[in-house]
């Protein structure tokens, strides 16, 4: 009993994480309407410059964060003003088939400049801290590192929350979201409006990236993984929805851990089985965002 | 007279092969209120749409305080002080009331227009200002779209068919706070297809066939039948 509790909890906790990597990608969806098949990459990208933050400077990598989170948001601006607002149209098509490219080419040009090596950032005594819980009058030991990752992603969460309803920068996102024409006609200059909200996307990467990177250790070719968990978890929520988000990331990582507890084979398999059952029961997502 | 706020001159505009505006020429001088009418498929709103920078002409087929402005994007001519409240008031469904017109005054020009100021003009807003701007009856939302246009302080501004679809007494509360727009000196186009309407507000009127100006004169001076004849292209 006490094992699927441990189970359950540790899945609630990783899906704090699944959160992170999906919370960029239902941004830049609801913003723009892109879907960027290269944000399992940049995720990758964005744990690479910690790890070469952390390396050159000798720095944690929480510390590395001041540096990599305004490099991936100015990456991330430059990326939409020069390259993807000249796929966005009526087609969807376009920027489809540029993600996916600039996807092949992030992935072999850090296979170029890192190698195949699995690397993982050391962020010293907190891997490996936890704390004793009594739930149900069990004992439970909680890893520090996963109770930090879902309370950052909870306050990312609510902090993105509050950037689209309660700033003008926000009240942007929404109304270039709305009617790009009647936005433009506002004296809101969508290329710019759609810049930052890459960039805040990519910003939030950079969080998730350093906090997978500590975690666990990683290579060139893991992005495509993190991109299916991040789409998974948005679809399950509902799209458009940030908190909705939050418990799609939940709903994963429970799935995740349960499966693996029943069999280590199974974990990836019953995410995505999970998954599928939502989007054949509800195809909206559990908490799609009410009509206006 | 005063040189001309905006003058648009020779303007041709096209959707894709589609020809909508042949050659139109038209001139507003500062403080005027000038009707354009003309059927469906005149041209009216592909005019609007292209002085306010939604599609691309030449640069010098629109000018704007003597300098050409057609080939600005839109923002860049919102800036300068244009405004459009387009047709079928387009408000943005996500934002509330409020937000809608805060998103208006995103130019930042000062003026006499602000929150405060269209909330006196149309009293009804301000009780619903937390709402969102889809829950309000049509008249109100075209009150909104209104607001929001003036709250970026324009010199000139362009109502797009501001009365359709909506009801005689809200057409007319519309109409009835017009002076209190125009009356400060604000530039106005108001494109119309209730032709009474318009001219009873309007010193000067351009009437639009087929993508053309069949018709332009000081609405004191224009008949009746001349305005048919220009209207349907019959005389009458």
């Amino acid at each position: 009993m006490i094992e699927w509790l441990n189970a359950l909890v540790q899945g609630v906790l990783l899906g704090g994480l699944y959160a992170l990597f999906a919370a960029g990608l239902s941004l830049i969806f609801g913003v723009m309407r892109l879907v960027n098949i290269a944000h399992g990459d940049l995720i990758v990208l964005a744990a690479y410059l910690g790890l070469s933050t952390t390396m050159l400077l000798g720095l944690h990598p929480f510390l590395a964060l001041a540096i990599v989170m305004p490099a991936m948001a100015l990456i991330g601006y430059a990326l939409q003003r020069g390259l993807l607002n000249l796929t966005l149209g009526p087609d969807i098509l376009p920027p489809l088939l540029v993600t996916f490219g600039l996807s092949v080419i992030l992935q072999n040009a850090l296979l170029e400049v890192y190698s195949a090596d699995p690397q993982k950032l050391a962020g010293g005594g907190i891997e490996t801290a936890s704390i004793s819980v009594t739930l149900m009058g069990e004992g439970l030991a909680i890893g520090v590192l996963p109770l930090l990752t879902f309370g950052i992603a909870v306050a990312v969460i609510a902090a993105l929350q509050w950037i689209f309803y309660g700033t003008g920068l926000g009240r942007g996102f929404r109304a270039v979201s709305d009617n790009q024409d009647i936005a433009q006609l506002m004296g809101l200059n969508k290329a710019h409006v759609f810049g930052l909200a890459m960039a805040l996307a990519l910003a939030v990467t950079a969080v998730a990236s350093i906090l997978l990177g500590v975690r666990t250790s990683f290579d060139p070719a893991i992005g495509g993984g993190r991109l299916i968990f991040a789409f998974e978890a948005v679809i399950i929520g509902g799209l458009g929805n940030l908190w909705g988000t939050l418990a799609g990331g939940v709903i994963l990582g429970v799935a995740q851990t349960l499966g693996g507890k029943i069999d280590p084979g199974w974990q990836v398999l019953a995410g995505h089985l999970a998954f599928l059952i939502v989007l054949a029961v509800r195809p909206g997502g559990l908490f799609p965002r009410v009509a206006p | 007279m005063a040189e001309p706020l905006l003058s648009v001159t020779a303007l041709n505009a096209h959707y894709g092969d589609f020809q909508a505006l042949f050659g139109v020429t038209l001139h507003a001088g500062p403080g005027e209120v000038i009707a354009i009418i003309g059927a469906n498929g005149a041209g009216k709103t592909t005019l609007m749409r292209a002085i306010s920078g939604l599609l691309p002409s030449a640069a010098e087929q629109v000018r704007f305080r003597g300098q050409p402005i057609g080939a600005l994007r839109a923002d860049r001519v919102a800036h300068l002080g244009i405004a459009l409240v387009p047709e079928g008031r387009q408000l943005f469904p996500s934002l509330s009331v409020e937000e809608n017109l805060r998103l208006g005054g995103t130019v930042g020009r000062p003026g006499p227009w602000s929150l405060d100021a269209v909330y006196a003009l149309f009293p009804v807003l301000a009780e619903r200002r937390r709402q969102a701007s889809t829950s309000l009856s049509g008249g109100q939302q075209q009150m909104v779209a209104i607001g929001r246009a003036l709250m970026s302080n324009p010199e000139l501004i362009l109502f797009d068919e501001i009365s359709l679809g909506l009801a005689p007494v809200i057409i007319r509360t519309i109409y009835d706070a017009l002076p209190g727009i125009v009356g400060a000196g604000m530039t106005a186009l108001i494109v119309e297809q209730d032709i009474g309407k318009a001219l009873s507000v309007a010193s000067r009127v351009y009437c639009l066939q087929e993508g053309r100006v069949s018709l332009s004169g000081r609405t004191a001076d224009v008949t009746r039948a001349e305005i048919t004849a220009a209207y349907f292209g019959v005389a009458a």
